[in-house]
């Protein structure tokens, strides 16, 4: 009995993995295409019945000095850790530079509520462990999609314990302080993107497709800080017809 | 009295001919004269800022467009089936790809609101004939990286490729329209991009 029960998850696992295979010849960095898709389904899903109204409803309700200082005291938090990463990349000016963004913040800009740094011309470079780890040389790996979460590489996925444990709410006591503040840092971003993400639905012919490219095309962007090498031509581009003088 | 009329005409002759071989501005400062024109009217327009993303839409068609090659961008972002389709299909696919590129760029454009347009140094030979044009727009918060792709056609420079935020346009397209033409064929493509052109349109 168990052996047969066993060739039968044996069995259903190499189908899964037969139909992940053959989802795989659309694109080399996404073997993981049939999963990756079931959870974007599911991320919309959530998204259009939960996250986006309460996203609408917050940026209608409350006013845009109280978001602003809610987006810029979760920003302060993420200024400091992109210091840390840039100091374990080997940029210290850079850090000393987010550094002092986190110090003018806190101390001028009332607990980080002001982004008075920016205004002084201090600029924010953001960095997180993903990139630090790209930029020690570990490819981003392929394109992988988690429940709520959202986009990610198994690059960006080893990162995440560490990259979530900079948030304010990692460092609160009880849990009940923990789960509001996820939460409100979930609905700032989500506000945040809120105008993104109608343009995105205007403009991608296939959504899954756009955001991931999308997504990819930027975590080598950001590890590369906006100034990638060039990938090599495929084959495809060669074939285009050279500028015809107009 | 007509001797003064015929040297005057011949002068105005001689200076215009002498714009005409003076036409050819560098890249970037095609690219900041542009950039800053753009968003200056952003600014300053009442109705834009209010979003009307139609008149947005029309500025970038009469300011942006005349300076991007569309041809080589289409052929690109649809790569080797760009062979196989009729010029008639050609035409239509650009025609398409037109519309949904300028309401990419307007889409972003509603969002300046006191940006402002900083270029970086360029990276090229005097001689090159592809080059990368970098910009950065500032404003509140981290600045939004945006460059350009041009190359030299004639005695003009014209855009190819758009990159914003670290995401090449044409790269970014190009698995989007190989999954659709995989599936429909060219003429599938040109019907997804018109369906999405449309539904965009109503809103």
């Amino acid at each position: 009995m168990s052996l047969r029960s066993n060739l039968r998850t044996g069995a259903a696992g190499l189908v899964l993995l037969a139909a992940a295979g053959a989802a795989s010849a659309q694109s080399a960095n996404d073997p993981l295409e049939g999963w990756n898709r079931v959870v974007f389904g599911f991320n919309e899903g959530l998204d259009a019945a939960v996250l986006k109204p309460v996203a609408t409803g917050y940026k209608a309700v409350v006013p845009e000095l109280v978001r602003s200082g809610v987006s810029n005291v979760f920003a302060n938090f993420g200024d400091g850790w992109s210091a840390i990463n840039q100091l374990l990349q080997g940029k210290p000016v850079a850090a000393a530079q987010m550094t002092m963004r986190v110090a003018t913040n806190t101390l001028f800009g009332i607990g980080g509520l002001f982004d008075v740094a920016s205004d002084l011309g201090i600029e924010r470079q953001q960095e997180d462990f993903g990139q630090t780890l790209g930029r020690w040389g570990l490819p981003a790996g392929p394109y992988i999609v988690w429940p709520l979460l959202g986009p990610s590489s198994i690059r960006d996925t080893a990162a995440m314990p560490l990259d979530l444990s900079w948030r304010p709410a990692a460092l609160s006591h009880d849990d009940a302080t923990r789960y509001g503040l996820s939460t409100l840092q979930l609905i700032d971003v989500r506000a945040g993107l809120l105008t993104a993400g109608r343009l995105v639905d205007e403009i991608a012919l296939d959504k899954y497709v756009f955001i991931r490219d999308g997504y990819l095309a930027r975590r080598r962007s950001l590890v590369y800080d906006g100034d990638p090498p060039e990938l090599p031509e495929s084959n495809d581009s060669k074939d285009a017809p050279p500028a015809a003088p107009k | 009295m007509l001797f003064k009329q015929v040297i005057s005409a011949l002068s105005m002759t001689l200076a215009l001919g002498a714009t005409q071989a003076q036409s050819a501005v560098a890249p970037d400062a095609l690219i900041k004269q542009v950039s800053t024109e753009v968003i200056d009217i952003v600014k300053s327009d009442k109705a834009i800022q209010a979003g009307d993303v139609g008149k947005i839409v029309t500025l970038v068609d009469t300011k942006v467009m005349p300076h991007v090659n569309f041809q080589r961008m289409t052929a690109s972002a649809v790569g080797r089936h760009w062979r196989t389709a009729t010029p008639e299909q050609q035409k239509r696919l650009q025609d398409e790809f037109k519309i949904l590129i300028v309401r990419t760029y307007a889409g972003a454009l509603t969002q300046v609101k006191d940006q402002t347009v900083q270029l970086k140094p360029l990276r090229a030979g005097a001689d090159d004939p592809e080059v990368v044009v970098r910009t950065e727009v500032k404003g509140k918060g981290e600045p939004i990286q945006l460059d350009y792709r041009l190359e030299k056609s004639g005695s003009e420079w014209k855009i190819y490729d758009v990159n914003v935020l670290g995401v090449w346009l044409v790269e970014q397209y190009k698995s989007s329209f190989a999954q659709e033409i995989g599936s429909a064929g060219v003429e599938g493509l040109i019907a997804k991009l018109a369906e999405r052109n449309k539904a965009a349109a109503k809103t």
